[in-house]
């Protein structure tokens, strides 16, 4: 298993390295560059003004030595200084990142207690009007465009009820951990929907295939009470190749969070792309899609990693 | 005898919300594809004396703040976002078998190399990266299809080049490569015919998922401009005014669900078909 790690790691090197390539390439290939969010202002501004801008910024060297530039400076761990804002781009990486990690996470939690509770329940009851009225979540969840849901969640609870804040991390001037964690509601609630829904059908079907094993009729043959056969038998065998779906998907709450962060103001790494993306902010831009990239390549390690643990029938050599 | 699309079609009519799925997502896109014969109005059609009404007979789906038939833009609307879906679609799958099938087929260096950029690009968060590329140009309805479709064969490329690394060991590859068939015809008459089955699935759901795409990008304001209506476009357009005027949002969102939802279900019902292992009760 050490073994089959290292190996891993030691791949994630030159997997890296193409994608560095690829995302300086695509950054770069925008079409009139960096000082176009200048010149939309319409107002005249004298060329040699642009031309010095450009230098400072460095994007008049070769696409080359730009990107030899910025790698030198990556492998030491510096990342470049914003256009925008002129600071280090690791720095206000780094100041936006745990609100990220936090609504991610607190979706993540809230897909997997929903999903698992969901997911048994539907196989052990399958066929159920329960199962039934969970399969047809699911689709809707899955089919569903995720600003829409989240504004129509905004209006019920926000608007209509107003039982919880529609934007920001907290009430200005009220501000405590109850309060914060209002806040966090409705984000993570639809950030995890579609997760809820793509993880609970996988588990039921999953547990579908377990509960007509061997070692199930086993369990009920010697007496076993149900909760036991199913929490410890079933579920056990059950979740395994669930879980490692689990941890790939960690990196599409990633991409989720661009659009969810976008909706409720929350101040992390997606509304800061969004900006950056408007700014045309290369170095930002670049910061941010790498560290969403080398999530996908960690994640799905790690998925490789819990599937090997979990299941003793996998070897790796 | 049977032949096997014959088959597969058998199959597929005794899965219930597929054939549900397929009368209503051709229903709405004949609809949308009629929508010049049968829109009561013009899409850019605008009526000042007639702003924000709610839905009535005169206009079954009501009103925007410009006056404009919303049952009519939901129709035209249906014909881009539908049309972006299918062709996203067809690019993103046909990309994606080429891939596959090339690597798969010629095996060795040729493999490695097409397989490592399929990690690469794979490895990069695909709503961020189509967001910085769609922000470079005036997206239209093909740009937009184009570009989705670029960013969604990966997947396709993975299973197709599983799949054909199995079937070229076929003794039929083989009796077709003794008759001195080229590498070309034999990949395109006798293993991508075999590997058809995650293709289709894959091709379904990626219509899905193009149209959703889409609407995210509609949402920062990136997807295709007005006056062009798109199921996106007007789900966005609609936002601010959700409390006061809520049939301007529940309408194209309703739209996208149905067809979403509908040609999920149909990629669900493709996936038991053609699976000659699946039995369904």
């Amino acid at each position: 298993m050490t073994r089959y790690i290292v190996h891993r790691l030691l791949q994630i090197v030159p997997l890296t390295f193409g994608i560095t390539i690829v995302l300086f390439a695509v950054i770069q290939a925008a079409p009139g560059g960096p000082e176009a969010a200048l010149l939309e202002s319409d107002r005249f501004i004298d060329p040699a003004a642009i031309e010095a801008y450009r230098a400072r910024l460095g994007v008049d060297q070769p696409v080359p030595v730009q990107y030899v530039r910025w790698l030198a400076g990556a492998l030491g761990g510096d990342l470049g200084v914003s256009f925008s804002t002129t600071r280090p781009v690791a720095e206000m990486i780094a100041e936006r990142l745990p609100a990220t990690l936090e609504l991610m996470g607190a979706s993540f939690l809230i897909a997997a207690l929903l999903a698992f509770a969901l997911g048994v329940l539907s196989a052990v009851r399958q066929y159920s009007w329960f199962d039934h009225l969970g399969t047809g979540l699911s689709f809707v969840g899955i089919a569903m465009p995720v600003f829409w849901f989240a504004l129509i969640l905004q209006l019920v609870f926000g608007v209509w009820l107003g039982w919880l804040p529609v934007a920001g991390t907290r009430t200005v001037g009220a501000s405590s951990l109850g309060d914060h964690l209002l806040h966090l509601v409705l984000p993570a609630t639809v950030l995890s929907f579609r997760y809820v829904a793509g993880w609970s059908r996988y588990l039921r079907s999953s547990m579908l295939g377990v509960l007509t094993a061997d070692y199930v009729r086993t369990a009920r043959a010697k007496g076993l009470p149900e909760r036991w056969v199913i929490g410890g038998h079933a579920l056990r065998n059950a979740m395994i190749p669930v879980v490692s779906v689990m941890a790939l998907n960690l990196s599409g709450l990633f991409s989720g969070a661009v659009i969810t962060e976008t909706i409720f103001a929350w101040p992390g790494i997606g509304r800061m792309f969004v900006q950056a993306m408007f700014s045309r902010d290369y170095p930002l831009l670049m910061g941010i899609l790498l560290l969403g990239s080398l999530m996908v390549v960690v994640f799905n390690l790690v998925a490789d990693v819990v599937y090997g643990l979990l299941d003793p029938r996998i070897r790796y050599d | 005898m049977t032949r096997p699309s014959g088959l597969v079609w058998a199959r597929l009519r005794r899965h219930r919300l597929a054939v549900a799925s397929i009368v209503a997502v051709g229903l709405v896109s004949l609809l949308c594809l009629a929508a010049p014969v049968i829109a009561p109005f013009e899409f850019d059609e605008i009526d000042l004396a007639s702003i924000r009404q709610p839905p009535s007979l005169e206009h079954p789906m009501g009103t925007d703040d410009l006056g404009r038939d919303l049952m009519t833009r939901i129709l035209y609307g249906g014909r881009v976002s539908i049309l972006i879906g299918l062709l996203a679609a067809v690019i993103g799958t046909g990309l994606g078998s080429s891939v596959g099938a090339v690597a798969g087929y010629y095996g060795g260096r040729v493999d490695n190399l097409l397989m490592r950029l399929t990690d690469v690009v794979y490895a990069i968060p695909t709503l961020p990266l189509l967001i910085v590329l769609a922000s470079y140009t005036q997206a239209t309805a093909t740009s937009m299809a184009l570009t989705v479709g670029l960013l969604s064969w990966m997947a396709t490329a993975r299973v197709v080049r599983g799949e054909v690394l199995s079937i070229r060991e076929m003794e039929y590859v083989e009796a077709a490569r003794s008759l001195g068939a080229t590498n070309a015809r034999i990949i395109a008459r006798h293993i991508l015919p075999n590997a058809v089955g995650p293709i289709v699935v894959g091709g379904t759901l990626a219509v899905g998922n193009a149209i959703i795409l889409e609407s995210s990008l509609s949402f920062l304001g990136l997807g295709v401009q007005p006056p062009t209506p798109t199921w996106g476009n007007m789900l966005m357009d609609a936002q601010a005014t959700m409390a006061t005027q809520p049939w301007l949002s529940i309408f194209p969102g309703a739209a996208i669900l149905i067809v979403v939802l509908a040609v999920n279900f149909l990629g669900d019902g493709f996936q038991d078909a053609l699976d000659p292992r699946s039995v369904r009760r």
